[in-house]
């Protein structure tokens, strides 16, 4: 029978979920790197017992980890990410030049072919690429040095590339985005790059509408149809039909349009999940109800975004749900996963009609990825 | 052979219990020390310093015979109790809370 496993990262290490394709009882394995940031971890899609991770800390830097047997047990990889050539300097909070300074990684997405070939996204803002299974790192310069990096400016959580998007019918385009500079989309396999923001709105920059500076928090696409690019940005939930060449906003009747995590259904290409987050400085949901709004649409309708309580908390609810800290499985009846800060990860077996808590006293959850297994 | 002390999060990376035991060839300095463990270890490679200018992560401290290092010169010669091994050198993270 097929099965299930989550990927979890948290503040203070990485735990492993696993499950059969009924999604009942779980097996909670961890903490493995007790103590240390596990920003996230991703399985390669070419070898399914091939897991990436992301192990920092403020005292000790970046660690890169990696398994060969799905998380029994891990080997330490290259750690040493250097900008190619003179970084210069990109935006600080103030609008005045700060330089280039690399922090951790925050985002790791495996080739969807080769299971040592992995995209890294990093803080501050660059991409780059293995192609030796971790041992070493070498940056995707055109995206930094495209020619907007010196007006990027930190998001509160830092400058960080935090989605990378592989199109599945063409390895050659990539999409990315970055808090907050904006999205961005190579055609040539990353060596050029330029940004897709056209149709975003934000009143937090001083052209709301400029080619970057955007705090887009998360993009998702289903495999099928990887020109439909959905996004939670800031404020507004956005969509686009051209691979990024224009947005529209589908935030349609949501109780609030900001938020992090937005996916969309295995098998459902245009049905869409996001969990509505209060406000920029009220990071936690709205009357203290945590609810899951899914559009069955891909949010063309305009009201269609329906509230998912059962078995969600709705009431004295104050956690947040990050931007990497939701995922979709596989199997028959999609299941979908979220963590919040609060420690908890909810799973639906059934599409979303229903919620459980899998775990519920993590610590903070920063990302969670979602293996379909054999 | 000088005794190496590290946060418990280093051990357990490089996978090692208690002190480390390192020998270093010449004039016994942190910048000697440092190099010698990273060769030992490494996975230690940018978590005591910085991969790129080799400078002290900003959390983490060198003392020496009880007294703050953090600051000396990385090719200041080391006391003699550290080199005879009386003393260990201690690599310690910043008291900070999170």
């Amino acid at each position: 029978m097929s099965g299930v496993r989550v990927l979890v990262g948290t503040r203070k290490g990485a735990f492993i979920l696993t499950s059969d394709g009924k999604r009942e009882r779980w097996d909670v394995n961890g903490p493995h790197f007790g103590g240390w940031e596990m920003y996230h971890l991703k399985a390669s899609p070419a070898d399914p017992n091939r897991l990436y991770a992301s192990q920092t800390s403020g005292w000790f830097g970046q660690i890169m980890q990696r398994s060969n047997d799905g998380g029994k047990t891990w080997e330490a990889v290259g750690n040493k990410f250097v900008y190619d050539g003179v970084p210069g300097t990109h935006q600080w909070y103030d609008g005045t030049p700060h330089p280039w300074e690399f922090k951790r990684v925050w985002h790791l997405e495996p080739s969807l072919t080769d299971p040592d070939t992995v995209y890294a996204g990093v803080e501050d803002a660059a991409m780059f690429r293995t192609t030796d299974g971790g041992q070493t790192w070498h940056e995707l310069k055109g995206l930094r040095e495209h020619g907007s990096g010196k007006h990027w400016a930190p998001g509160a959580g830092g400058l960080g590339l935090h989605t990378i998007l592989i199109d599945p019918t063409n390895p050659q385009r990539i999409f990315i985005a970055i808090s907050a500079a904006g999205a961005f989309r190579t055609d040539d396999g990353g060596t050029t790059w330029r940004p897709i923001n056209k149709g975003l709105v934000s009143a937090q920059i001083p052209n709301p509408t400029a080619e970057v500076g955007h705090c887009v928090h998360r993009i998702a696409l289903h495999k099928s149809r990887p020109d439909t690019l959905f996004m939670q940005k800031h404020w507004d939930v956005m969509r686009t039909d051209n691979g990024g060449d224009e947005w529209r906003e589908v935030s349609g009747n949501l109780p609030t349009d900001f938020g992090f995590v937005i996916d969309v259904h295995a098998h459902e290409p245009d049905t869409i999940f996001v969990v509505p987050i209060k406000s920029d400085s009220e990071h936690y949901p709205p009357d203290g109800k945590l609810r899951v709004y899914r559009s069955r649409t891909g949010g063309n309708d305009g009201n269609d975004w329906e509230a998912l309580t059962k078995g969600l908390p709705q009431s004295n609810c104050y956690v947040n749900v990050l931007r990497d800290a939701m995922a979709v499985d596989a199997l028959d009846r999609c299941g979908i996963y979220f963590g919040t800060t609060g420690g908890q990860v909810y799973a639906s077996a059934d599409g979303g009609d229903t919620w459980n808590a899998i775990v519920r006293d993590l610590p903070a959850v920063l990302s969670v990825e979602v293996q379909t297994t054999p | 052979m000088i005794r190496v002390v590290l946060p418990q999060h280093l051990r357990t990376l490089a996978r090692v219990d208690g002190e480390v035991l390192i020998e270093v060839e010449g004039l016994a300095t942190q910048r000697a020390i440092l190099d010698a463990l990273e060769a030992r270890y490494p996975v230690l490679l940018g978590t005591i310093r910085d991969h790129g200018t080799l400078k002290r992560r900003p959390f983490l401290r060198f003392f020496v015979c009880e007294e703050d290092w953090s600051h000396e010169a990385p090719d200041a010669p080391l006391p003699d109790a550290i080199v005879n091994g009386l003393e260990p050198f201690l690599v310690i993270g910043a008291m900070a809370g999170g």
